[in-house]
């Protein structure tokens, strides 16, 4: 029993130490195992509040297509967002969809950018799929309108080439559109033909044929180019016009401001609540105190392994999981009082806790529950599927579980170790 | 008097009081909201707000209703003119209000009846189940009602943060309630015989019990705030104010709304039985 009590807490002590090294500010792990060399850096994430950034909302206008195309068109239209937002070159952007009663919307987080009028308005514009023919000539070569753009074309797939096996993308021209189409081509047979979205090349083909109600691009690409290719000219030949409906902008100063702000009131906070726990419980609200130390240390670990990205609201679910997990010592330390009358030290610290744990075990399920719908794991679209509440509710549930641990298995050994010699 | 032979207080014997108080707050905050409703922001109403630094170091804000692209393309550019700094900038179109709340109200439903029924299934009592979900009814009012007066009084504003609050203080509300049943639980399964089976004595001596844990444990929860509200910025400040009422609501609807909902009913079902 004791030496298990030992092996325990060295247990919990090796963990603290572990976690402490990830929490440490700017903490990085660099070492070699034979030839296998570990490099991994620990940093907290922090949302668009805290560190300064734009969150945009675009809602896609999909009322004009059938449901059967709408999948593909937001599909199409993510990617096509997605590629715009990689131009801006911020790391660590997002974009992701959500549909909420049949609003079809894109969500764009681009943290620490400089420019968000310009992102917005980039972000924002039709996609606009162009198809222009190259006119070599000297000293260069120009570029002039064919007059065909992606609303002529229907659809595009990915297929596979029977002879060769190769992928190649093949489209349908939409039927009010093949006259041009044929005309065009066959115009251009043997010259260049470059496909543009949004002033980026899709494609650079030669033609090969007068086309009129269907083509063929082919060329020594990948499955994944061609992929991509069919999902852009998809996307131009199926442009859904967005419309920004919420912006919102915090600069970096702002945000480190708050950041600044709120740690040292969650320090202050927090000694407050370390001092009363020790003027109330004397020495058993020490071990109250290491144990939140611990929870602490642990929890920010938490953050950077997973990670979390931490926002105002997810600090403020942080602040009330300590005032839990406060609470957990403060169910057992109060347990203690009534049944050290009765019994010796040991048995009555291990009926505190065992009583304890019911209390415990029901109210912070009810908690984890609302953290859940709150946090909506499973992206259930009539709840909130991004934003502050989520950050909010991700923390507070971590929080729950970080303390049911340090509550139950950190404070319970330590008192176990600390209350030794009152037994004798 | 107050103090019984059996070394508890007999908190059950002011349970109208109780009501009493509740009411009236119910009453101010009920008043309020019909009156002079929620001073709604942005989030819920659109707009745009921004929060700009002059070279000077002065720090301004504005805030308009709904505008059109250009206007607010104006609105920069007149920020950028002044040689400002752009510190905040939000835009939020008028669709996403109305989505905020139905989803809102869905995760509070969700939650309150998932709540409704963990309580019930856990104390073996839909009486259990339903008096916690009204307690967690009458704080989350009370939270409400409180931020309808501040909103007319200090104009402060309704955001998403406040939503956030609401929705704490259910998970908090039915925390400190469920501690305080759990008393009650004990006490029903272990039969004490200078305390019977009757439920205002079982009542009485599960309050005497865990009165001190509440406190302390708001106390706590209350410190944290307190810190947030004094200087954890103008971001969070109203955000902490909510939690702070709601965690004031809490700890005290746990023993003086939820149990006495508990104990009536039981009497009255007594009563009926008879």
């Amino acid at each position: 029993m004791k030496k298990n009590l030992l092996v325990k807490v060295i247990l919990i002590l090796l963990l603290t130490i572990a976690c402490g090294f990830i929490s440490y500010p700017n903490s990085r792990l660099n070492f070699k195992i034979g030839n296998l060399q570990i490099d991994k850096k620990f940093d907290l994430s922090l949302g668009l509040d805290l560190s300064g950034g734009s969150h945009l909302v675009f809602e896609a206008d999909t009322s004009k297509l059938d449901a059967s195309k709408k999948e593909q068109a937001i599909k199409s239209l993510r990617n096509v967002i997605e590629k715009r937002v990689n131009l801006f070159g911020v790391s660590e952007s997002n974009v992701q969809t959500s549909n909420f009663e049949g609003k079809d919307r894109i969500i764009v987080e681009l943290p620490g950018i400089s420019d968000p009028k310009e992102a917005t308005a980039l972000i924002g514009q039709t996609a606009q799929l162009v198809f222009v023919e190259i006119q070599e000539g000297t000293p260069s070569a120009t570029i002039a309108p064919t007059g065909l753009t992606g609303a002529d074309l229907a659809s595009s797939v990915v297929v596979f080439d029977q002879n060769s096996g190769r992928p190649s993308v093949s489209f349908e021209v939409v039927k009010e559109s093949q006259s041009k189409f044929a005309e065009v081509t066959t115009k251009l047979i043997g010259k260049r033909m470059v496909i543009l979205l949004d002033q980026a090349v899709v494609t650079d083909a030669i033609v090969q044929d007068t086309l009129s109600t269907n083509g063929q691009i082919t060329g020594n690409f990948t499955v994944e180019e061609a992929n991509e290719m069919s999902d852009l000219l998809n996307s131009g030949a199926l442009p859904v016009p967005v419309k920004l409906v919420e912006e919102r902008t915090v600069g970096a100063t702002l945000g480190a401001d708050s950041v600044a702000k709120s740690v040292k009131a969650g320090l202050i906070g927090l000694v407050m609540v370390m001092v009363f726990m020790v003027l109330t419980y004397g020495k058993y609200g020490i071990i109250a105190d290491i144990a939140l130390i611990i929870f602490g240390i642990i929890t920010i670990a938490v953050y950077k392994l997973i990670p979390v990205t931490l926002t105002l609201p997810g600090i403020a679910g942080f602040l009330l999981s300590v005032g839990m997990a406060v609470d957990s010592n403060i169910l057992i330390f109060e347990r203690l009082k009534e049944e050290i009358k009765n019994r010796p030290m040991a048995s009555a610290l291990e009926i505190s806790f065992g009583r304890a744990w019911d209390a415990i075990r029901d109210a912070n399920v009810a908690t984890l529950v609302t953290a859940f719908i709150l946090a909506n794991p499973l992206d259930w679209s009539f709840l909130h599927v991004s934003g502050p509440v989520r950050g909010f509710a991700i923390t507070l549930a971590l929080g729950i579980g970080i303390s049911l641990f340090t509550g139950l298995v950190v404070s319970r050994n330590l008192l176990r170790l600390f209350t030794k010699n009152d037994n004798k | 008097m107050i103090i019984s032979n059996q070394n508890m207080i007999l908190w059950m014997r002011f349970r109208y009081i109780y009501f009493a108080i509740s009411a009236v707050f119910l009453t101010v905050g009920i008043f309020s909201l019909f009156k002079w409703g929620l001073n709604l922001g942005i989030d819920f109403t659109g707009g745009v707000v921004t929060e700009y630094q002059l070279s000077s170091g002065e720090i301004k804000n504005e805030k308009y209703g709904v505008k059109s692209d250009e206007e607010i393309n104006k609105i920069r550019e007149n920020i950028k003119i002044q040689g400002a700094k752009e510190l905040r900038f939000e835009v939020v179109g008028p669709s996403i209000g109305p989505e905020l709340i139905k989803k809102t109200l869905y995760a509070l439903g969700i939650s309150a009846t998932l709540i409704l029924f963990w309580v019930a299934i856990q104390f073996k009592s839909i009486k259990f189940g339903i008096s916690a979900t009204l307690a967690t009814l009458h704080d989350s009012l009370i939270l409400i009602g409180g931020f309808s007066l501040l909103g007319h009084f200090m104009n402060v504003e309704i955001d998403f943060l406040f939503v956030t609050a609401v929705l704490t203080i259910l998970s908090f509300s039915v925390h400190d309630t469920i501690v305080v049943y759990d008393r009650i639980r004990e006490k029903q399964r272990k039969y004490d015989p200078v305390i019977g089976s009757d439920i205002t004595k079982i009542a009485n001596s599960a309050l005497t019990e865990t009165m001190v844990r509440s406190l302390n444990n708001s106390f706590t929860i209350i410190f944290m705030l307190l810190s947030l509200v004094l200087i954890g910025g103008d971001s969070v400040r109203w955000f902490a104010v909510a939690l702070l009422i709601g965690t004031i609501s809490g700890t005290y609807s746990s023993p003086f709304v939820a149990v006495p909902i508990l104990v009536t009913w039981e009497e009255l079902e007594k009563k009926l039985k008879k």
